[in-house]
C-alpha cells in the first residue's frame, strides 16, 4: 500500500518535471510581446560596482526621470554567483529583474533559454556607432539580445628601456627573447593558470594563427583545422623553449602583473586595466619604463579575445520601455567617458577612443582601440561552459606537454561535438 | 551511530510486565505517544532532508535539454531512463550523431573514475595524517604545564579560519614566488604540476583539521583515569607500554568518532581543492574532485549533476554505513572491556 503511493507520487512528480520545463519557453516566447510600452520604475542588477561608476551614473538618471526611477542591485563580485543568481531569478520568471548585466559569455546561453528580450522592433537600440566586436559579443542567431555595455581587450605590455619598438608579429616576439635573456628575466607571459583566463589566451593564439574554436553556426568545431593546432602549438613550442616561463602556468592576471610589475618578464599579455596600477604605484619597477602595443600577430595586429559585458532586459519586464531608454543612456557618450575616467572600463563607442582629452589622460586607448577592433569573441554558443572546459582542460595538459598537440585538438574537437548533442 | 547507542538502553530499561495480558497495552500506548513526540521532527527531516535527495533523484531521470537547430532555444529532452548514470558510470557520451561513443578527453564525463581516486586519496591520505598529528597534538595537550589553557585556545585558531580563507591563504603560500619555495629554495610549482597540488592540498587540510581532531581525542584522554597510569607505573610499565596498553584501547571511541567525521568531511571535500589549485595541477585535473565535478556539471546540465551527485550520495552513504557499522561494534566492544578492566 504504501509502496504504491510512494510510487504514484513519484510518477505524479515525473510528470509535473517534464511538463514545467516546457512551459518555460512558451511562457517566454509569450513574455516577449507583453509590455513594450510599459514604463516605470525598474531595477538594474550587476556584479560589484568596484569603482562607484554605476552610482553616480544611476543618481543622473534617476534626477533626470521621476516616476521611472533605477534602483540599483548590486550582486557579488564573482562571475560565478552573478550567473547563479540571474539564472535563479530567469527560471522563476521573476519580473523584479529588469535589466540584467551579462558577461558577453552568458548572452548565447541566456538568450537560447528565451530569457532575454530581443532588441527587435520598437525595443531596437542603434549600434552603428559601436566597435563591431563588442555587437557580435551580444547577438545570438541573428538577433541582438543586450546591449553592448563595457568592453575589453588585450594589450601586449613590453620593456621600453630594454627595447626601441614593440614586436609586431609573434615570430619577431619570439625573437626579442634574447633580449631577456640577457637581462636575465623571462620573456612572455600570459594566463595559463587552468581558469577561463586560459581560454581566452588560447583563443588568441588560435585566432592570430588564422583558426577558430568553432564554426560561425556556433555549433561545428572546427580545432582540427592546421591553423588552429598551428596556433595552438606557437604556445605550445614557447613554453618548451622556456620563452614563456614556467611558472606562468599557475598565473592568473594578478600574477602575471605582480611578475611584470617586478621587472621580472620582458612582454606580458593583459587586459588594460595593469596599465594605471603599475604606472601609479609606489612599489612599482616598471613605472614609466613601459609602453602598449597591439598583440602580436601573423603579420600585423594579433586577435584580443573580447571581453567585457552587456546589458539585457529581462523577457519578463513589465517596464521595457523605460528598460530600453535606460540602455541607451549607458550608450550615450558621456556615459561612455564617464566608464573610462571613473572605473578605467573600456568604451563600447568607437568615438570615445578619440577624444584628443581623454587619450592624454589615458595614453593607452588607441591601441585598446585596434586591440578591440581586432577582437575575437569566444565561441558563441549557449553550451559555452561545456566549450570553455574542453579548451582549458585540453589547452593546459597541452602547454604542459602531458598531450600533444594533435591530441588536445582532437580531443576539443568531439569534447565540443558531444557537448551540443 | 548515535541512534544505536540510544535505542539499545531504552529496550533494557523497558520493566518487564508481571502478567502476561497486560503486555501490549502501555507498550503500544507509550509507543504512540514517543511517534507523537517524534513525529514533527521526522516532518522536518523528510523536508529538509528527503525532499533534495529525492528531488535530485528524480531529476537525474531526465535528460538535458538540448538546442532546437530551427529555433536556437533549448528544449526538453524527456525521461532519459539511467543513461545520465551510465554517462557517468561507464562514460558514455552522445556525439552529434546521437551514437554513443567513449567521453573525449577534457570533457567532465571523462573525470568520474579519476576524480573518484582523487578524494578516495584525499580521504586516506589527510585522515591518517591527521589522526596521527592529532594524537601527538592531544598527549601534549593532556600534560599539565604552565600555559595550557593558552596553547589549547591557539590551536582552535587554525580550525576556528573558515576553509576559504585557509584555502587562500596557502594559495598564497603555495604560489610561485610564495613563501613555500622560498624557504625550501625549491621552484616548484605547487598548484600546477600533479603530486605537488595534491600534497598542497593534504598540506592545507592537515594544518586546518588537525587541530579538531586532538581536540575530539583530547576530550577521550581526559577521561582516562589518572589511577590506571599510576597502577600501570607501579607496576613497572613503561611509557611505550602504558600508551599501547591503556592510552589507546581507552581513547579508541573518541579516535573512531574522529575518523568518521573526517572521512565523511573529506569524501565531499571542495571549497580547499577549489580555490586552492581550482581542480587543476599536472594535466589540469589532478586535484578534481567528485564535488568539484558536481559544481562544474551543474553549470552544464543540472540533470547530470544531480546523477552525479546521487552517485556520489550513495557512495558517501555506503562509507558511512560501513564505518558506523564496524565502529559501533568497536565502541561495544571497547566499552565493554573498560567494564571489564
Amino acid at each position: 500500500m504504501k509502496r504504491v503511493a510512494a510510487a504514484a507520487v513519484a510518477v505524479g512528480v515525473l510528470f509535473a518535471a517534464t511538463s514545467c520545463a516546457d512551459q518555460g519557453i512558451d511562457a517566454a516566447a509569450q513574455a516577449e510581446k507583453l509590455n513594450l510600452d510599459g514604463r516605470g520604475p525598474i531595477t538594474y542588477v550587476q556584479g560589484k560596482d568596484n569603482s562607484n561608476v554605476v552610482r553616480p551614473l544611476i543618481d543622473e538618471w534617476n534626477a533626470a526621470h521621476p516616476g521611472e526611477e533605477v534602483t540599483f542591485k548590486e550582486q557579488s563580485d564573482q562571475a560565478d554567483q552573478q550567473h547563479e543568481d540571474l539564472v535563479q531569478h530567469f527560471q522563476s520568471r521573476d519580473p523584479g529583474y529588469d535589466v540584467a548585466v551579462v558577461d558577453v559569455v552568458w548572452t548565447a546561453e541566456f538568450a537560447a533559454r528565451g530569457w532575454l528580450q530581443p532588441l527587435e522592433g520598437p525595443m531596437a537600440i542603434d549600434t552603428s556607432g559601436l566597435l563591431p566586436a563588442t555587437v557580435a559579443g551580444a547577438t545570438y542567431g541573428g538577433v541582438l539580445y543586450a546591449a553592448p555595455q563595457t568592453s575589453d581587450g588585450a594589450l601586449l605590455y613590453y620593456r621600453t628601456d630594454l627595447l626601441d619598438h614593440p614586436p609586431a608579429t609573434w615570430d619577431e616576439l619570439v625573437g626579442a627573447c634574447g633580449t631577456a635573456q640577457q637581462t636575465g628575466i623571462g620573456c612572455y607571459a600570459g594566463q595559463y593558470a587552468k581558469y577561463e583566463g586560459l581560454t581566452v589566451n588560447a583563443s588568441e593564439a588560435i585566432n592570430t594563427a588564422g583558426g577558430s574554436i568553432l564554426a560561425p553556426d556556433g555549433v561545428t568545431p572546427t580545432m582540427t583545422t592546421p591553423e588552429a593546432k598551428a596556433g595552438l602549438q606557437s604556445l605550445v613550442d614557447a613554453y618548451r623553449s622556456g620563452a614563456i616561463p614556467r611558472e606562468s602556468v599557475t598565473f592568473q592576471e594578478e600574477q602575471a602583473r605582480q611578475a611584470f610589475q617586478s621587472g621580472d618578464l620582458l612582454f606580458m599579455r593583459n587586459w588594460p586595466y595593469a596599465y594605471s596600477l603599475m604606472n601609479g604605484q609606489g612599489s612599482s619597477a616598471v613605472s614609466g619604463k613601459f609602453a602598449v602595443a597591439p598583440l602580436p600577430g601573423k603579420n600585423g595586429p594579433g586577435h584580443s579575445t573580447l571581453g567585457g559585458h552587456s546589458a539585457a532586459i529581462n523577457v519578463y519586464s513589465e517596464h521595457k520601455a523605460t528598460a530600453s531608454d535606460f540602455l541607451k543612456f549607458f550608450l550615450e557618450k558621456k556615459s561612455q567617458a564617464f566608464f573610462l575616467s571613473q572605473g578605467s572600463l573600456a568604451p563600447v563607442r568607437a568615438d570615445v577612443y578619440d577624444d584628443p582629452e581623454l587619450i592624454e589622460q589615458y595614453p593607452y586607448i588607441p591601441t585598446l582601440k585596434t586591440s578591440i577592433e581586432n577582437a575575437v569573441t569566444r565561441p558563441v554558443t549557449p553550451f559555452y561552459p561545456a566549450v570553455t572546459r574542453a579548451v582549458q582542460n585540453n589547452a593546459y595538459a597541452a602547454i604542459k606537454g602531458e598531450k600533444t598537440v594533435d591530441q588536445a585538438a582532437a580531443d576539443i574537437q568531439s569534447a565540443i561535438a558531444a557537448a551540443g548533442s | 551511530m548515535t541512534v544505536h547507542e540510544l535505542s539499545e538502553p531504552t529496550t533494557e530499561v523497558v520493566p518487564q510486565p508481571d502478567s502476561s495480558e497486560a503486555p501490549p497495552r502501555p507498550r503500544k500506548g507509550r509507543s504512540k505517544a514517543a511517534m507523537l513526540l517524534v513525529l514533527p521532527t521526522m516532518i522536518l527531516l523528510g523536508i529538509v532532508v528527503l525532499y533534495p535527495v529525492v528531488s535530485a533523484m528524480v531529476m537525474s531521470l531526465f535528460k538535458d535539454p538540448t538546442i532546437d537547430p530551427a529555433t536556437g532555444k533549448f528544449v526538453d529532452q524527456g525521461f532519459a531512463g539511467l543513461s545520465n548514470y551510465t554517462h557517468w558510470l561507464f562514460q558514455r557520451c552522445t556525439d552529434t550523431t546521437g551514437a554513443s561513443v567513449s567521453c573525449p578527453g577534457g570533457t567532465l564525463g571523462s573525470l568520474f573514475w579519476q576524480s573518484m581516486w582523487v578524494t578516495v586519496f584525499f580521504t586516506v591520505v589527510t585522515v591518517t595524517i591527521e589522526v596521527a598529528l592529532g594524537l601527538w597534538f592531544a598527549t601534549i595537550m593532556n600534560r599539565a604545564f604552565r600555559g595550557r589553557a593558552l596553547l589549547r585556545t591557539s590551536i582552535l585558531v587554525a580550525w576556528a579560519i573558515p576553509t576559504a580563507v585557509t584555502a587562500k591563504l596557502w594559495y598564497f603560500v603555495f604560489a610561485y614566488d610564495g613563501i613555500a619555495n622560498k624557504l625550501l629554495g625549491t621552484d616548484i610549482l605547487w598548484t600546477g604540476d600533479t603530486w605537488p597540488a595534491r600534497f598542497a592540498v593534504v598540506i592545507a587540510d592537515a594544518w586546518k583539521t588537525t587541530p579538531f581532531v586532538a581536540l575530539l581525542i583530547l576530550a577521550g584522554l581526559q577521561m582516562v583515569p589518572a589511577e590506571v597510569y599510576e597502577a600501570a607505573r607501579m607496576d613497572g610499565a613503561g611509557a611505550w607500554q602504558r600508551f599501547r596498553s591503556i592510552t589507546l584501547p581507552l581513547i579508541k571511541p573518541a579516535i573512531l568518532v574522529a575518523v568518521l567525521f573526517r572521512v565523511l568531511d573529506v569524501l565531499r571535500i571542495y571549497d580547499l581543492p577549489a580555490i586552492l589549485t581550482g581542480g587543476g595541477g599536472g594535466d589540469g585535473t589532478a586535484t578534481t574532485t567528485l564535488s568539484i565535478l558536481v559544481i562544474d556539471q551543474m553549470r552544464q546540465g543540472f540533470n547530470s549533476a544531480s546523477a552525479l551527485s546521487t552517485i556520489t550520495f550513495l557512495f558517501i552513504f555506503a562509507v558511512a554505513y560501513v564505518l558506523v557499522k564496524v565502529m559501533g561494534v568497536n565502541v561495544i566492544d571497547t566499552q565493554e572491556q573498560q567494564r571489564k578492566a
